[in-house]
């Protein structure tokens, strides 16, 4: 078998995130983070549910097991059975978020989604974010509206307000990071093969805390990479989120 | 109730009213309505929306005062173009709100309540850009302090189901019934429009009871709009007219273009507009590949 490529780290590294997540819905945004939700359930996390993306919910053999339109899956969010891993067009040092729109939020230079369901998302229950391009246009000082909210944000309210509020990892095309520094502030967790710690420094917009000695990120395992290839994505479609 | 055209529904309409738009994104919206507001003269208008096209529409013909949402999608194309120009340029007011404080908005309409509480919108900049939004603490032991999600009351609420009964019982086959029971019931006046009118008794001919979504007590008129929801799906009947969409997007990015669109499919009635996108259709299978 040849060797991961770099799409298929980013499955196996965005599959990681819901490892010990148990029963819960895995709501991945985006291409790779849904590869690396299947990849998950395939093999170490086998009690996640998916759905087809509207209002199915799918198992393991694509059958399906469940109803969840959108008033469930609200329900779900306010009741904490979800980890989300969602998209960041900006993402700051505590890991606010923002697909909302760029500029001055009156007359913004680009209108972008809108909240969507970032606000409640991140109050409610776990969330992780998919950066496909890592670059300081993404990871900046300050972004311009809090769609999702960071730590710095949860810290300013209160024990009981902020209990459910967890960041877990931002995946990129570079590497994992995570939060889990005393500040909570965006820690360099590790580099994928071939990328160096200078070059994740050089496209963030902001001090990373960086561990010494910051570890590779994990290959895929043989069954993991046959996973891929044959059973989730045999197309390649992946090749073309992260060449 | 007696089955109304889309222009005797749009008629009770009134500038100036707040008005929700059920459906979601570009699914199962009531485009037909939408359409007969674009050929009347109503303006200055709220909408509250899990927003799409319908928003779209209304806001490149320049009916719309404030936007109540949490998004504007196409879905198959993430952003609404229309909704885009007009914030980039300022032209409306807009309150964002997360997904779930929206519904929550319409709920505590729907039961006449001032507001429902919710953790949704806590240490976000939703706080922020709706400063009239306001906090409460739980009145128990716990004493958390939550956001009171002001109701959402609507004047009128447009919807787009499958099937209905000349009485307004009304019943979805796709796989969401979205909001739309709740925007009903958060209007002083609902209007379903459907792709089929079926006799009362047909309706369980046709799907279960649980897809009795609308029932009578909730709704004020009843249209009869086959392919109402065009160029949103409305699934089983249709899919989403992607190809259709993406020329509505294209469109949408100048101001020429949009007006040969606006010419072409929306300068008539709804048999015209029905008739155009054939013609559209049409002339795409024609062309050579």
């Amino acid at each position: 078998m040849t060797e991961a490529t770099r799409a298929e780290i980013c499955v196996a590294a965005c599959a990681e995130a819901w490892r010990g997540d148990g029963a819960v819905l895995a709501s991945p945004m985006g291409l790779i983070p849904s590869l690396g939700a299947r990849l998950a359930r395939l093999t170490f996390a086998p009690d996640l549910l998916l759905t087809d993306g509207e209002a199915y919910l799918l198992d393991r053999d694509q059958a399906v097991e469940g109803w969840l339109p959108y008033r469930a899956v609200f329900t779900m969010v306010a009741a904490g059975r979800r980890h989300v891993m969602m998209g960041a067009s900006q993402l700051d040092r505590f890991g606010n978020q923002n697909i909302s729109c760029i500029g001055d939020w009156a007359r913004p230079k680009a209108q972008l989604l809108g909240v969507r369901g970032g606000p409640g998302n991140t109050i409610n229950h776990p969330t992780s974010y998919w950066v496909p391009r890592h670059s300081r246009r993404v990871f900046v000082p300050a972004v311009d509206m809090v769609s999702g909210v960071g730590y710095d944000r949860a810290a300013s309210l209160t024990p009981a307000q902020r209990r459910f509020h967890q960041l877990r990892v931002v995946v990129t095309n570079l590497a994992v990071l995570d939060f889990q520094t005393p500040d909570h502030g965006m820690r360099l967790r590790s580099v994928h093969p071939g990328v160096t710690v200078d070059e994740v420094i050089e496209a963030t917009g902001f001090p990373l805390a960086i561990p010494a000695g910051v570890a590779c990120t994990r290959q895929p395992t043989p069954a993991e990479l046959a996973l891929i290839r044959d059973r989730l994505d045999p197309d390649t479609s992946r090749d073309r989120e992260v060449p | 109730m007696t089955v109304r055209t889309p222009d005797e529904i749009v008629a009770e309409l009134r500038s100036g009213m707040t008005i929700g738009i059920g459906g979601w994104g570009s699914r199962r919206k009531p485009m037909a309505l939408v359409r007969a507001i674009l050929r009347s003269s109503l303006t200055d208008l709220e909408i509250v929306s899990y927003a799409g096209p319908d928003l779209g529409l209304l806001l490149a013909a320049g009916r719309v005062r404030k936007v109540v949402t949490g998004f504007a999608s196409l879905d198959s194309i993430p952003l609404e173009p229309h909704f885009r120009q007009a914030r980039q340029n300022a032209t409306i007011r807009l309150m964002e709100l997360d997904e779930g404080m929206l519904q929550l908005g319409l709920q505590a309409a729907a039961h006449r309540l001032p507001f429902l509480p919710v953790r949704a919108g806590l240490g976000s900049d939703v706080m922020r850009v709706n400063p009239e939004l306001r906090t409460v603490r739980s009145p128990y032991p716990d004493g958390e302090e939550l956001v009171a999600m002001p109701a959402l009351r609507l004047d009128a609420a447009l919807v787009h189901l499958n099937r209905a009964d000349e009485q307004g019982n009304a019943q979805y086959l796709g796989p969401d019934p979205y909001f739309d029971d709740l925007f009903c019931l958060a209007a002083d006046r609902a209007y379903v429009s459907a792709e089929e009118i079926v006799p009362t008794g047909g309706l369980l001919g046709t799907g279960p009871a649980q897809s009795l979504l609308i029932n009578r007590a909730m709704v004020h008129g009843v249209a009869h709009t086959p392919r109402g929801a065009h160029f949103t799906s409305c699934v089983p009947d249709y899919p989403r007219d992607e190809a259709f969409q993406a020329g509505y997007a294209a469109a949408a990015a100048s101001p020429q273009a949009w007006a040969e669109f606006q010419d072409r499919f929306l300068s008539g009635d709804e048999a015209a507009y029905q008739k155009a996108v054939q013609q559209f259709h049409d002339e795409r299978t024609a062309a050579p590949a």
